[in-house]
């Protein structure tokens, strides 16, 4: 069951894709579009589960609203903090690698939150082993796991949790 | 091509530029690998982001392409700067002198 469901939600992301590209809705296109998905889909379905963890309840689309809001907000603000160090004579700048927990399971949230992290104000994600992150951090404030954890992943797991369950 | 889009799309695309431009002096001040490695990806993340969401405004019949093409850099681009930075790493590189800690260098146990 779930794996039927996997497969629907695959082929409905690869007809999208593939309709965005064209850019049009021509019978012909979206007929090409969905033969050329339901055979990636049959051929390629198990080494391409990844693109298919994304849950698809009201709560999780709510949540990837959110998180992109989020997520834009902080990108905005990392490059404005990167440009006054850079504009700054003495730049300022008091970098650590510190060290982070995730309860991210799933693949795909993980790579998004280490992406995330890299985009965000000072921190860039280094290593990823088991439930650690290690983050390389241009003005870090501490070099205290928990607390850097609170401080740098904590905005963005909230979402990733619900995208991802 | 004249009118306000086309205004707002020039000046959109300028504040690219100068992100872009400010990711260049980044990669030029800051002191090692890992500090440079964050000025050129952040930098160059909005930058582009916004080089393209100015061609939108330019040439409206681009914009669901031009997006698609975003979405792939926002994917990749912090992606591949993440295995640079483990490359560095691994590769024995050390933050400059004044990092207050690596706490990956102390969990492998090669502590500088």
């Amino acid at each position: 069951m779930a794996r039927s469901v996997d497969s629907a939600k695959l082929f409905g992301l690869l007809l999208l894709f593939w309709l965005l590209l064209n850019g049009s809705v021509a019978p012909g296109t979206i007929g090409v579009g969905a033969v050329v998905a339901a055979l990636i889909v049959v051929f390629f379905g198990g080494s391409l589960s990844f693109l298919s963890g994304h849950r698809l309840t009201p709560d999780a689309l709510i949540a990837t609203l959110f998180y992109l809001g989020y997520f834009l907000r902080e990108l905005v603000r990392a490059n404005l903090a990167m440009a006054r160090i850079v504009l700054s004579p003495s730049l300022p700048i008091r970098p650590a690698i510190v060290k982070l927990r995730t309860r991210l399971t799933d693949p795909v949230a993980r790579l998004l939150l280490a992406n995330s992290i890299t985009l965000t104000p000072g921190t860039l994600s280094v290593e990823l082993k088991g439930e650690w992150l290690y983050v390389h951090w241009v003005s870090a404030t501490t070099t205290d796991p928990e607390e850097a954890t609170r401080e740098i992943v904590s905005g963005f797991e909230k979402y990733l949790e619900v995208m991802y369950g | 091509m004249t009118g306000p889009f086309a205004l707002i799309g020039a000046l959109i695309v300028l504040a690219g530029a100068a992100f872009l431009f400010l990711g260049g002096l980044g990669l030029y001040r800051m002191p090692d690998s890992y500090t440079r490695i964050q000025a050129g990806t952040k930098a160059t993340t909005l930058g582009t982001l916004l080089v393209l969401a100015g061609a939108a405004f330019l040439m409206p019949g681009w914009w669901i392409k031009l997006m698609l093409i975003l979405l792939f850099l926002m994917f990749t681009n912090p992606l591949s700067s993440q295995v640079l930075a483990r490359a560095a790493h691994r590769a024995g590189i050390r933050p400059a002198p004044e990092t207050r800690a690596d706490a990956l260098a102390d969990d492998q146990g090669d502590a500088s």
